[in-house]
């Protein structure tokens, strides 16, 4: 296999949390001890429930967090040490697109300012006429006309602003985009647009996505692998198809059960059967396995040592648990 | 019949002119039954509850006829409005914490609702609400409803405004998008404790929705609102099995099923949602929809019988075009 764009390894994100005046902080691991590997091309899809890590690995990722432990490193280059200069240089490389379209666009700056932004900054030789019409191919590329360059983004509707921050992202080239849940705040027939939208736009632009999002039948779509987050760790990695087909975690498998599905035939399994009781303080994480609380699998061996992710399946599935294989 | 709707406008006077929310709309809603309301942001749904209720913002305008148990609710008196919306018709709202008093524990809330509908006392009124907080499963109930509604997470929020619309046994509960702020699995809890509750209770729900997967969970019967106004109607079978309206149809092929080719393009719905301020004469899903014709831009068409009388809908192209092979 190729060499990854992207590896992260043992990267945690701790947010001191005061617990009284005079108490010393706790420590909250929003990200507790994750590795990942992101090759050319691929789409890494992440997914869990609110509180799981996964916006926090993104904004770790990104360094707009910085990460207390472990290593991240983009074409081979640490980041997690390297000075605000050298990150200015490191999103050309990485870009982000954000959930909420309208609260990510300055509403002061019109659609041709928002775009050619990161030219200003990255190639600031660019002559203002070059700098417009690489933004018109961009606003073409993502499905925008270019002769709506100069209105303010109040006159787009929520599916079009998601284009205008696509645009923005994928204007300087990167090689990276981390799309944090950037279907969530459009309508179902809007979503659609925009997942057809960036499937076209990797495979125009050679990018590889880190596509984070709650909506699983959006994620399998889109990914071509899938990792599943369960209070900072990850607990199954595998291709999307296969995760879907035969989910081997079991809090994969509550996870999966769990989605209403449109098909009034399809019944889905009753709560009780692989999921019971509510997520756990991660203030307060169980000992061993963070899940076992929650298992039907669960015993003696898994409050007291932590499953590490392992080969479960023979294929490239991966499963932390110590009943499953 | 528990409530009757017929020819309900919703109006709002604005600035920028009036916005026309719920257009013509007419649905009937039997005792114990469940009836869905799907459609995007800006269809309509949500004001069409808010009129049921009486609470619509104070530029709003209702024109037409809404009969709860035979008796016109629109231009009712305040005081008895009041009394409906407290001992007949609950709703319960997205957002829960919104929907809860944050200085108040959750005894307090509770209770309230039952000295003042039931003319209970203050003892009697928590015992009673212990009672129902225990019929929703929230473990504990006893020393719970002595918190404070910060101290309970997102799903058991939800429940405790479940709880607290049941106390007074309404025949109706209108649920406002109930499950899109929570995480699927929670949303699986409430969505099969919803079900659970029309048996036990007999109280009809009607669930306002975007998730066809919530939809064809819980209803028997199912609304699809564009633009304000009814395109399909049917039971929850027929509706997924067979969309005779190109609107429906997309909608249905616009989601990506846990089954479907994995990376391949979405049949996503051309263009944006319609300007309410600018509603086109004649159908409003026209400008989008595939199968438009002459008659669409001019002509809005009728909510007409498809086969049964059950099945109702508003198009001019035939049946047999759109309906799927």
């Amino acid at each position: 296999m190729s060499r990854p764009l992207l590896s992260l390894r043992q990267v945690r994100v701790s947010f001191p949390i005061a617990s009284g005046l005079f108490a010393k902080p706790k420590a909250l691991h929003a990200v507790n001890g994750v590795n990942l590997d992101l090759h050319p091309g691929e789409t890494l899809g992440v997914v869990g429930e609110s509180g799981c890590g996964k916006s926090t690995l993104a904004r770790a990722i990104l360094g707009l967090v910085p990460a207390s432990a472990g290593s991240i490193s983009l074409l081979g280059k640490e980041l997690t040490t390297q000075s605000n200069a050298d990150w200015q240089k490191t999103r050309r490389d990485m870009q982000v697109v954000f959930q909420d379209p309208l609260a990510a666009l300055n509403p002061r700056m019109t659609v041709g300012e928002i775009i050619g932004e990161p030219l200003g900054v990255h190639e600031p030789n660019l002559s203002k006429d070059e700098r417009r019409q690489r933004v018109r191919t961009m606003m073409k590329r993502v499905g925008l006309l270019p002769n709506q360059i100069n209105r303010y983004p109040h006159e787009f509707s929520g599916g079009q602003c998601q284009r205008i921050g696509i645009a923005r992202a994928l204007i300087l080239e990167p090689k990276v985009v981390i799309c944090d849940e950037p279907v969530s705040a459009l309508d179902v027939s809007i979503q659609a647009q925009i997942v057809n939208l960036l499937i076209k736009l990797k495979h125009e632009l050679q990018l590889s996505l880190i596509f984070i999002a709650h909506d699983l039948a959006v994620v399998r779509h889109i990914s071509d692998r899938v990792m599943v987050m369960y209070l900072g760790k990850v607990v199954e990695v595998a291709d999307a198809e296969e995760l879907y087909r035969q989910p081997r975690h079991p809090y994969s498998r509550a996870l999966l059960s769990a989605i209403p599905v449109p098909d009034p035939d399809y019944k889905r399994e009753r709560e009780s059967k692989f999921l019971r009781g509510e997520l756990p303080s991660p203030l307060n994480p169980p000992s061993g396995c963070a899940f076992r609380t929650r298992c039907p699998l669960a015993d003696g061996k898994c409050a007291q040592e932590e499953p590490g992710l392992r080969s479960v399946g023979g294929g490239a599935s991966y499963a932390a648990c110590h009943y499953v294989g | 019949m528990l409530l009757a709707v017929n020819n309900l406008d919703v109006r709002f006077t604005t600035e920028d002119g009036i916005v026309q929310a719920v257009n013509g709309l007419n649905f009937s809603l039997d005792a114990g039954a469940t009836l869905g309301i799907v459609g995007e942001s800006g269809s309509g749904k949500s004001q069409t509850a808010l009129a049921i209720m009486g609470l619509l913002a104070s530029n709003g305008e209702v024109s037409g006829s809404i009969q709860f148990k035979g008796e016109e609710l629109v231009g009712v008196g305040q005081r008895r409005m009041n009394s409906i919306r407290g001992a007949h018709i609950g709703m319960i709202f997205q957002d829960p914490m919104t929907s809860l008093n944050p200085y108040l524990k959750v005894s307090t809330q509770m209770a309230e609702v039952l000295v003042r509908h039931r003319g209970m006392g203050k003892r009697e009124a928590v015992q009673e609400s212990i009672k129902m907080l225990d019929a929703v499963r929230i473990p504990d109930a006893k020393s719970r409803i002595l918190r404070y509604p910060h101290e309970f997470s997102g799903g058991m929020r939800q429940r405790v405004m479940i709880a607290m619309t049941l106390l007074t046994r309404p025949e109706l509960l209108i649920a406002d998008e109930p499950t899109t702020a929570l995480d699927v699995t929670v949303q699986a809890q409430i969505l099969d404790l919803l079900s659970d509750l029309r048996d036990e209770f007999g109280v009809a729900i009607v669930m306002i929705t975007h998730d066809l997967g919530v939809v064809a969970d819980v209803c028997d019967e199912v609304l699809v609102l564009y633009g304000g106004q009814i395109m399909e109607q049917a039971d929850a079978r027929t509706l997924f099995k067979g969309p005779t309206h190109p609107y429906t149809r997309g909608l249905l092929d616009s989601i990506p099923s846990l089954d479907s080719d994995h990376q391949s393009e979405l049949v996503a719905i051309p263009g944006n949602p319609p300007d309410l301020l600018h509603l086109p004469p004649g159908c409003p899903f026209e400008a989008r929809c595939a199968w438009r014709h002459d008659p669409c831009p001019t002509h809005r068409p009728v909510l007409e019988a498809v086969e049964t009388a059950q099945h109702r809908r508003a198009c001019h192209a035939s049946v047999a075009e759109v309906r799927p092979s």
